[in-house]
């Protein structure tokens, strides 16, 4: 069985953003990256698959700067098998579908069984490409996925939705699924695994290689970003402090009632 | 502008998030006459004159046994079939878990352009602009959609107003649903949430517990204090690493993010990706013991004081106010 995991790289969840002076972009000087933490799930998924049958192939791909290969060879060192990073220079702003189209067509000519990612990336939180790129694909898809046990052909996948609801569906190989965070526990690289991941197979290529020129997605992407502000400043709030917490309490409560309106 | 909205239902129950996005889609079409609704369900044809009510022209019923549970392959066809007769040059949906999963297929299908999650929406000149939480919120993208082709966007919950509008009649369009099922994805089963109470992601009144609440025995302070008020309770990220609480609590840039009107966070620090996912929350109230919390930077109103003392004195608050 082959398994392809979908990554990205984005900005650990403790950074903070800052917006350049144009506002057009972000000054990423001080940055710290990572796999975007829903993909991890996504890859620990696959290789769970790969320690009950040592035959299944683990290919982790992204889509990003040449940068992520970092993040490329973290999957790697978890236990991966081989990655392919296809670069994003002259489309760095490509907009999603035609980076779901350009996905699409990796996984076409990579032909797994089953496709894994996050729910979504942690940096422009849309939770779209896995059900975009399963439509190009013609694939069935499930989002937001809890639980997985492959059944042979099919797979039974949990998905968790609204209220702690949960939908049970019975899905046909191939397909994508989008890993939530209760799914499992991703494992850590161990020390061999650190050192075997720098001599595993991890190829650089274009969207080019995949029938998708950089220019021409650039010139099908029609949603752009503008530009970007931080979120309104709030002014000072009122904080009680040093008296009587029943007194402070008091005082809040009455706030939210007749200040607020909110009870 | 024509615009077609799809209507969020649960067990025939009509999300109040439907009622925001016919609202705004009367807004953007400019008269009922360009506004379109498409329900898709078992029995839910019922509904059809409620949604007129609130400004949609016409309402594509997909009314089908095999449709009774949500499942994506079918749902994409139902609401596909509506877009092929009615020819939108906008969708708009909620971005909840139905919405976010359904509109992406409808994107690839029909060479859409798509926005996910916005907090608002308008047209000027030959483009849409929209303002788009990113990164769980730490920044905002103003993104603009060309307009010309089909453009696709859902909404956050409890953003967009919602207001009744037009004449409260609509014709009704029936959508023939045999035959959308598909072989390679069925839903088994629906399993009901444990909570009666609404999700953090729809809740207008949240009460949070951080780490220092302790255990998981100790959330009960938490959770009375949300029963005396009807809040869902969430947690931090620390409280849910901890074991104190469940994933699905957990509010933050990994976990949810929220919009309620009244977010209470009970020994809540403020980590940066914890108010990424509840910053927006109309009124925040902190409790924490250390006044130099990041949380107060954003506390409409905070309490220095232990949450062991302070929260179930505002529970009892709560409750004489609640009579």
């Amino acid at each position: 069985m082959k398994i392809l995991v979908l990554l990205k790289e984005t900005p650990d969840t403790e950074t903070k953003i800052k917006i350049s002076g144009d506002k057009m972009s972000f000054d990423e000087t001080g940055y710290k990256y990572i796999i975007s933490p829903y993909d991890e799930y996504a890859i620990e998924e696959a290789l769970k698959l790969k320690d009950k049958d040592a035959g299944t192939e683990v290919v982790v791909c992204t889509f990003g700067p040449e940068t992520a290969k970092e993040r490329m060879i973290k999957a790697l060192a978890m236990g991966a098998d081989r990655g392919i990073l296809v670069s994003n220079k002259g489309c760095e702003r490509a907009d999603s579908v035609a980076v779901a189209k350009l996905l699409a067509a990796v996984i076409k000519a990579e032909n797994p069984d089953l496709v894994f990612g996050g729910k979504q990336a942690i940096d422009k939180d849309d939770s779209q490409t896995i059900s975009m790129t399963a439509e190009f694909l013609d694939w069935p898809h499930i989002n937001v996925a809890t639980k997985f046990t492959l059944e042979g052909k099919r797979a039974l996948v949990e998905r968790s939705v609204e209220g702690g609801q949960v939908e049970v569906y019975d899905v046909a190989l191939p397909f994508i699924l989008g890993a939530d965070k209760t799914i499992n526990s991703p494992r850590y690289a161990s020390l061999p695994g650190i050192m075997k991941a720098k001599k595993k197979p991890l190829d650089i290529k274009s969207p080019s290689d995949f029938g998708h020129a950089p220019d021409t997605m650039m010139a099908n992407s029609t949603v752009t970003a503008a530009s970007f502000d931080y979120p309104p400043a709030k002014p000072p709030g009122k904080i009680f402090k040093g008296e009587d917490v029943a007194v402070m309490v008091g005082k809040v409560a009455k706030l939210l009632r007749d200040e607020a309106k909110v009870i | 502008m024509k615009v077609l909205v799809y209507i969020d239902q649960r067990e025939g129950k009509i999300k109040s998030i439907a009622w925001e996005a016919l609202t705004l889609a009367h807004t953007m079409a400019g008269s009922s006459a360009q506004v379109a609704a498409v329900l898709v369900g078992d029995a839910v044809g019922g509904s059809a004159g409620e949604i007129a009510g609130w400004g949609a022209d016409a309402v594509f019923v997909a009314d089908h046994a095999s449709l009774k549970n949500f499942n994506v392959m079918s749902y994409a066809k139902a609401v596909g079939s509506a877009v092929d007769t009615f020819k939108p040059d906008l969708i708009i949906a909620g971005a909840t878990p139905m919405g976010r999963e359904l509109l992406p297929r409808l994107v690839a299908r029909f060479s859409a352009g798509i926005l996910t999650d916005v907090t608002s929406l308008k047209a000027s000149g030959d483009k849409l602009s929209a303002t788009k939480p990113m990164y769980s919120g730490k920044c905002i993208g103003n993104m603009e959609m060309k307009k010309g082709k089909l453009n696709i966007v859902s909404i956050r919950p409890n953003v967009f107003a919602a207001k009744k509008c037009g004449e409260g009649s609509a014709s009704v369009q029936s959508i023939a649903a045999d035959g959308f099922a598909d072989e390679r994805l069925k839903t088994v089963e629906i399993r009901k949430g444990k909570s009666e109470r609404p999700d953090l992601t729809e809740a207008s009144v949240i009460v949070s517990g951080g780490r220092s609440v302790g255990s998981a025995d100790n959330f009960k302070i938490i959770f009375e204090c949300a029963d005396a008020i009807g809040a869902t309770v969430g947690a931090s990220r620390a409280a849910v690493d901890a074991g104190y609480a469940t994933h699905d609590m957990q509010v933050g840039q990994t976990g949810k993010t929220v919009n309620p009107n009244l977010y209470i966070a009970c020994g809540i620090s403020g980590a940066i990706q914890h108010m990424a996912g509840m910053r927006s929350s109309k009124v925040i109230v902190a409790i924490n013991t250390d006044p130099e919390a990041p949380i107060f930077t954003i506390a409409d109103y905070g309490i220095v004081a232990d949450l062991f003392e302070a929260v179930p004195k505002l529970t009892e608050e709560f409750k004489k106010m609640m009579g």
